[in-house]
């Protein structure tokens, strides 16, 4: 029950300015208030592109156009706090164009390659076909981080919506399976991917949002004592989390089985194209 | 009333094919009302369309034609230029004003009234260009560029891009061409650099409460920075807001040559009192063209277009007032972070700052599939007041909002919902209903 004894946390959001669009800041918001909930004394930065990054604990890197994209990651590649942060042990959640963009290299909108952060071992191209949109439901793999309370991951559930192709290199592992909707895209049905306390992923919603068992689990690992071997946790208590859960369920059901709402959505699809 | 020239395409030899065209949408339209599919319009417009894939440029031709279009506003601004310009001895005026703004829509308004002369159409972002091309419009009305509906809509930039080609192949009005006159926002930087291609561009300080889609220079990648002056510019090139001829300023319309005029409306916000200045700038030309004169005999003015304004009071439901058990309830609708947060400023300015609200979200084709956007929306801004969400995806309203520690029911049913927020406020006071799109027309069906 305890918490590490005036333990202090800073979560910051990642260039807000440049890769905000996907609502992907509600994941510092998530991670501070479960924080603050456990009495953890805890600080939220957003932290645009044009000051320096700030030391932290946990990053979030959100969803963004190809342009900003582009300027984030040389902007972050020049500065250089990121990757000494989490050459420190500081927790990285990169989402969509953030996810990308923690990887070796990803596509600008022309698909010409750019140099990304190089913290997770994954390369992304340019997709041929149409963008992958939509709901998306994956299965942590079997070697996925464990939560934080020692029990596998749950299913993962949010909202895809990109254009690119990542394929995940030997130095990282893909973070789950996908059951629904495309994921990593490139043909071998992963999404997203870990490595140490770097974790990327294709899900919007925010993604914190509908899996609080991720992220608690990066809280714990941002939480665990100092030396201790990577891939442990501090100790969190448990939340009441009963209308994350109701969402959860709600939406893991609606890709399930198609509800009467998901058979108007179907039907409205038609309409639209006709 | 009006005389045509008899080679007019809507009446004559060539335009079989588009008389068979609008034979249908009338035939589609009214089959639609019938079997109680809505009011049939877009459906009527799709038949005609499929018919003629040339109808639509039919239909406009021979007709003077305002397009409004942006991100939000576009209905209210519509129905507020149309307001201003009809009555005026300008012409009889035809409107989408049900809110189907893409081309089956278009097309069914204009098919609807073959004897108006003076179009105001609302137009989809995505349709701008093919509007442009099709209706050779006299006025573009720009208003702003936010992000919406990312799973279905282009992400902002490349809109920016497709209007600024658009824009670009417009002819400056001159002796013997109407030409076209731009109305844009000049506080927009995204309908800035779309609008600056265009010939002929009268900019308005229409003010943007939402910056976070403009912080990247369209123009060199630099850096935008928004002082607090408004006057934004960007930091590494030469990109910089362009000089207006009007600004919009609280209550007020500044013009270039310093004069003030009151923009006294019966719609609520600040956001509409912006759309009345766009709309007292963009009417002007129509007005002129069309020879109507001021009071005193001069050429009109700004204040003739704002007083017309005043009658409107709601459009299509939104800012209606209407009654529920025998308490007031305000209708609002807003789509986006940028709409969301407009109508929290709107709320402010009410004196009942603790009235209480019912929020309903949606996310059928029409909102965008996802919710993300919620996350975006300053939500933290509701504390204190009674809060009721509802709607499709009320339980992603429900997270958001204990994220933003504002205490809250969720309620199946906008109804019921509206039902909790009455008999948990001891206020009295009038109870605020704010859906996004179909969210709103759900309850405007019920009530």
């Amino acid at each position: 029950m305890s918490v590490p004894g005036g333990r202090h946390l800073t979560v910051c959001v990642v260039h807000p300015d440049l890769l905000g669009t996907y609502g992907d800041g509600g994941n510092g918001v998530i991670l501070a208030r479960r924080a603050a909930w456990r009495g953890i004394d805890v600080d939220l930065v957003q932290a645009p592109s044009d000051r320096p990054l700030p030391d932290a604990d946990i990053y979030t890197i959100g969803g963004g156009e190809d342009g900003p994209q582009v300027r984030a990651a040389t902007t972050l590649i020049e500065e250089g706090t990121l990757a000494r942060r989490a050459a420190e042990g500081a927790v990285v959640l990169g989402v969509c164009a953030g996810f990308q963009l923690i990887g070796r290299t990803f596509p600008d909108a022309s698909g010409r390659l750019q140099e990304g952060l190089g913290l997770l071992d994954l390369t992304t191209r340019k997709g041929t076909g149409t963008r992958a949109v939509g709901e998306l439901v994956a299965t942590p793999a079997a070697d996925a981080p464990r939560s934080a309370w020692g029990d596998p991951l749950p299913r993962l559930t949010g909202f895809e919506n990109h254009g690119g192709i990542s394929t995940v290199g030997p130095g990282a592992r893909p973070l789950a399976t996908v059951v629904h909707g495309i994921g990593n895209g490139g043909g071998d049905g992963t999404e997203g991917a870990w490595s140490g306390r770097v974790l990327g992923t294709y899900l919007h919603g925010p993604v914190l949002a509908r899996n609080t068992a991720l992220a608690d689990l990066l809280l714990g690992w941002a939480l665990a004592p100092a030396g201790s071997p990577e891939g442990s946790v501090g100790e969190l208590v448990s939340l009441d989390d009963h209308e994350e859960l109701a969402l959860r369920t709600e939406r893991l059901e609606a890709v399930d089985t198609p509800t009467p709402s998901g058979w108007r959505s179907v039907w409205e699809r038609v309409r639209a194209r006709a | 009333m009006t005389v045509r020239p008899t080679t007019h395409p809507r009446a004559g030899a060539t335009g079989v094919r588009a008389t068979a065209a609008v034979a249908a949408v009338s035939a589609v339209n009214g089959l639609s009302r019938v079997l109680g599919r809505g009011s049939g319009t877009v459906a009527g417009g799709r038949a005609g369309l499929a018919l003629d894939p040339g109808l639509l440029a039919t239909l406009a031709s021979g007709r003077r034609v305002a397009l409004v279009s942006g991100t939000n506003g576009k209905t209210t601004t519509t129905r507020l230029l149309a307001t201003a310009v009809a009555g005026t001895g300008a012409g009889s005026v035809v409107s989408n004003d049900t809110g189907a703004n893409m081309p089956a829509g278009h097309v069914a308004a204009l098919a609807g009234d073959p004897d108006a002369t003076v179009a105001v159409l609302e137009v989809d972002e995505g349709y701008l260009g093919r509007l442009i091309t099709d209706t050779r419009p006299e006025v573009v009305v720009l208003l702003n560029l936010s992000r919406d509906q990312l799973d279905r809509i282009a992400e902002v930039r490349m809109l920016v891009d497709r209007w600024r080609s658009a824009l670009a192949g417009l002819a400056a009005p001159g002796p013997g061409t109407a030409g076209t006159v731009v109305v844009a926002n000049a506080d927009d930087p995204m309908v800035a650099w779309a609008a600056a291609t265009a010939p002929e561009v009268r900019w308005v300080g229409a003010g943007q409460v939402w910056h976070d889609d403009a912080v990247g220079c369209p123009s060199c990648g630099g850096r935008i920075t928004h002082p607090d002056d408004g006057v934004w510019a960007c930091s590494q090139c030469s990109f910089a807001r362009p000089e207006v001829v009007a600004d919009v300023v609280g209550d007020e319309l500044v013009l270039a040559d310093g004069s003030r005029h009151r923009i006294d409306i019966a719609l609520p916000g600040q956001f509409n009192r912006a759309n009345a200045g766009m709309v007292a700038v963009a009417a002007l030309p129509l007005l002129e063209a069309a020879g109507v004169r001021a009071a005193d005999g001069g050429p009109p003015g700004v204040d003739l277009v704002l007083d017309r304004l005043r009658q409107v009071t709601e459009v299509a439901g939104r800012f209606a007032i209407v009654e529920h058990h025998g308490r007031p309830v305000r209708l609002l609708l807003a789509k986006n972070p940028a709409g969301w947060t407009a109508i929290f400023d709107l709320l402010d300015e009410t004196p009942t700052s603790e009235a209480p609200i019912v929020l309903s979200v949606n996310a059928r084709i029409a909102d965008g599939l996802d919710t993300s956007w919620l996350w975006d929306v300053p939500f933290e801004r509701l504390a204190g007041r009674t809060v009721v969400a509802t709607g499709d995806r009320r339980l992603d309203l429900g997270v958001r909002l204990r994220y933003a520690e504002v205490a809250h029911a969720v309620v199946d049913g906008p109804l019921d919902a509206l039902g909790r927020a009455v008999t948990s406020d001891a206020t009295g006071s009038t109870v605020e209903f704010l859906g996004n799109y179909t969210a709103f027309a759900d309850l405007r069906r019920l009530l």
